[in-house]
């Protein structure tokens, strides 16, 4: 559930220190790393912060981000999720033109999708909408003939279900790595 | 009693151990210095441009194993630090950069002096802070000092406001422990990696271990002896990895790569498995990746997870310290006898010398290096710049003390060689130190030859000097149409007048004959002295692999056009 195709979802977590965001934003520039969404907030232990982030790449620039954000002193564990069983979801604001006219048809559309009309304006209205990635570009897709105005998106949350937490656990960081990135593949194909 | 911010870091440093620091004081960070005159144990040594302070505190660091201490002020004094920081950061050196920073109301204000220091130095640092809060500073320093030595080492840099520097204070408390629950690195490998690393030696025919730095960071040589003698496996050592195997040993097997020994680099084309202990698979070792070691399983054991499969994908990685690992190796690692082996590569090196100095008039820089070798008899402490000569150094001196190799690796930074020796030889008072630099690289640092004499740090400094950007010459005569652009010198300073004018005593030696006598006066002559050696200009470094090039591109010695003048 976490990859798809080169798409890894990775999450991280960091301690809640100024910079820490710089931190890790300097890394992904400087190592070349291509972020597709980064999302962040409060953890459930203070003074801890979660980051989910997308990342693109074969397995070996995967491992390479997980490892070299590892080492980062404020990185308290890091785990790829593409190999696990996850929940992965993504919030969406929608402001989409709109009149009286076809109002109601923009409804339907919101209640297929189980999303919900936030604010109504006498030309838009704002659309709340949760799921995952394909969910969320659906129906951006069908509100686009009515005309998107704006549309802002979070970024992948991701978890892993069940018992399991993701491989992220104290002592993860700086140093160690998440042992089953590398073992799987000794195949030497060169590089 | 409570203290200035200024004098818990001067305690912090105490506690520490710290014994000297190099630095040079402005506005931001004059409040240390006003603590630190009250502090004796302290010795402050006084550069006249930062970045040497950055490189002695490396040079210091490397030679001893202590982390190396740095002082500088905010904006231009941490700014000048950045190529030392840089270089540190390359090597994996231990150092912590204090720099002062402006007054906390003043931060993102564009104050007088006022600099980003964290933010630059970013992408360059083990890891770095700024502290807003006097309460915080004895535990960052504490942590500062932790995270630089431990682990994979690297610079730490600590920006400290003026204003928490002086005015507020706090009680001192130095925590007992460092408070970073998920910071544990690695020491013992996990039993099956090792189990599995063990399995590939013992099954391999053609064996070769590639050490390197990493083998003198953790004081493995003893061990690295054991293994290579207990199965037999011919050591080569990288650029870093110099002097952590006897340079004479029989199993000893030189450098690989770029200017390395040719035997070395088809030791490795040959190999069945590479055992690669501390090292990074730098692109001037490997070459072009897919070329490198192409009939061998590798084997590899770091400390840093990064490095495992960055840039060569290893059968066995092994993560822990090399010396943790090769003490659980060991006992694994059957005892083997490898005629067939060692005898191929005893005909790689008769067949393939690379090392043999040319008869000829003129004085060749390698054969100064060699004289140096056979008059220090390899013991000195070998400080370098960057370029040919640093290559020549590498290939010609015979080291034979563990860790007496000090030269900028992975950055290749010019104007390493006069500071990093200052660095040097303050660490190890009682060694013989010689810097060996370039023309070039001497005169981007060598202002603090004046340090050396202020505080009589007895450096002998070897200037190899060609009158040229040597490396860069090389490079635009052999891929650049001999294009001497910008690399030749039209007015070099008279070296041994410049010596004069620090009152260092000068030499200049233009003739064989006088190289022995040279050096051999120099290290009688108490203090620092300059050696001008002027050598052949246009001597290029063999062999060569070009860059992003494989073994079987490899350049072993010059061509005949070259030489041809010379009959
Ligand atoms: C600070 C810095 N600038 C530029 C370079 C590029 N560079 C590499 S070797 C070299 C020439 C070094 O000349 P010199 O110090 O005289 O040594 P030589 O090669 O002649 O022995 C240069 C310019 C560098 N390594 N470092």
């Amino acid at each position: 559930m976490g990859s798809n195709g080169n798409q890894h979802t990775i999450t991280a977590l960091v301690q809640d220190k100024p910079g820490v965001l710089a931190r890790v934003a300097s890394l992904f520039r400087r190592r070349g790393f291509n972020i597709v969404s980064l999302a962040v907030g409060n953890s459930e232990r203070a003074g801890l912060s979660r980051m989910t982030f997308v990342v693109n790449g074969d397995q070996g620039t995967v491992d390479q981000v997980t490892s070299q954000m590892g080492k980062l002193i404020d990185v308290v564990g890091i785990s790829d999720l593409s190999d696990q069983e996850t929940v992965a979801r993504e919030l969406a604001l929608i402001k989409v033109e709109s009149s009286a006219s076809n109002r109601n048809e923009i409804v339907q559309l919101v209640h297929l999708f189980r999303a919900s009309i936030v604010d109504v304006g006498s030309q838009s209205l704002v659309i709340e909408v949760t799921g995952e990635e394909d969910k969320i570009n659906a129906l951006a897709n069908l509100l686009k003939p009515f005309g998107i105005k704006e549309m802002m998106r979070t970024g992948r949350v991701a978890m892993v279900r069940g018992q399991a937490e993701g491989r992220v656990s104290d002592g993860v960081g700086a140093g160690r790595r998440p042992e089953a990135s590398i073992q799987g593949r000794v195949d030497y194909e060169g590089v | 009693m409570k203290l200035t911010g200024a004098e818990i870091v001067c305690e912090s440093l105490l506690k520490e151990g710290v014994e000297v620091v190099f630095g040079l004081p402005g506005g931001a960070v004059l409040p240390l210095y006003g603590a630190l005159s009250r502090y004796p144990q302290l010795r402050h040594i006084l550069v006249r441009h930062e970045q040497a302070a950055a490189m002695a505190a490396d040079g210091y660091a490397r030679s001893t194993g202590k982390v190396g201490v740095c002082v500088a002020t905010s904006g231009p004094g941490a700014t000048n630090l950045v190529t030392g920081i840089a270089t540190a950061q390359m090597d994996s050196i231990p150092i912590v950069a204090i720099t002062g920073q402006v007054p906390r109301p003043a931060i993102g204000r564009d104050a007088f002096q006022e600099c980003d220091v964290t933010g630059i130095t970013l992408p360059i640092t083990k890891h770095n802070y700024l502290v807003m809060d006097v309460a915080d500073l004895a535990a960052t320093i504490k942590e500062a000092f932790h995270i630089a030595r431990t682990g994979r080492p690297g610079p730490v840099l600590v920006d400290i406001p003026k204003d928490v520097l002086q005015g507020e204070r706090a009680e001192f408390v130095w925590p007992e422990a460092v408070n970073l629950p998920w910071y544990n690195p690695p020491t013992d490998a996990a039993p099956d990696q090792v189990a599995k690393a063990a399995k590939l030696i013992n099954q391999a025919e053609r064996p070769v271990v590639l050490a390197g730095h990493g083998v003198l960071i953790s004081h493995a040589y003893e061990e690295l002896r054991q293994l290579a003698e207990k199965a037999q496996i011919p050591v080569i050592t990288t650029l870093l990895g110099i002097s952590s195997f006897p340079t004479d040993h029989y199993l000893n097997v030189g450098m690989p790569g770029m200017h390395g020994m040719a035997y070395a680099s088809l030791a490795i084309d040959r190999a069945d498995v590479v055992i690669a202990l501390g090292m990074r698979f730098d692109d001037r070792v490997t070459g072009r990746l897919r070329d490198f070691a192409p009939n061998a399983k590798v084997v590899h054991v770091d400390i840093d997870p990064s490095e495992l499969g960055k840039n060569v994908k290893p059968h066995a990685p092994v993560l822990g310290d090399v010396k943790c690992v090769l003490r659980q190796l060991l006992p694994l690692v059957h005892r083997k006898v490898r005629v067939e082996w060692l005898r191929s590569v005893d005909t790689l090196r008769s067949e393939h010398p690379s090392l043999n100095i040319r008869e000829t008039e003129a004085l060749l820089p390698q054969f100064v290096l060699r004289q140096l070798s056979q008059i220090t008899e390899g013991k000195a402490i070998i400080v370098t710049g960057v370029g040919q000569h640093q290559m020549w150094a590498a290939q010609h001196y015979g080291f034979k003390d563990p860790n007496t190799l000090i030269t900028s690796g992975g950055l290749g930074a010019m104007g390493f060689e006069v500071p990093a020796a200052l660095g040097a030889q303050v660490g190890c008072p009682d060694r013989t130190v010689w810097s060996i630099a370039g023309d070039g690289g001497f005169q981007m640092t060598m202002c603090d030859l004046a340090t050396a004499v202020e505080n009589n740090i007895p450096v002998k400094f070897a200037i190899i000097n060609n009158g040229t950007l040597g490396m860069v010459r090389q490079w635009q005569d052999i891929f650049y149409n001999k294009d001497y652009c910008a690399t030749v010198y039209s007015a070099n300073p008279d070296f041994v007048k410049l010596a004069d004018a620090f009152g260092i005593p000068g030499i200049r030696v233009t003739d064989k004959s006088q190289v022995a006598s040279a050096i051999q006066q120099a290290m009688a002559t108490p203090g620092p002295v300059v050696v001008d050696f002027v050598v052949k200009q246009d001597e290029n470094v063999y062999p060569m692999i070009p860059a992003g090039e494989s073994v079987r591109e490899m350049m072993e010695e010059p061509s005949p056009a070259e030489l041809r003048h010379e009959r």
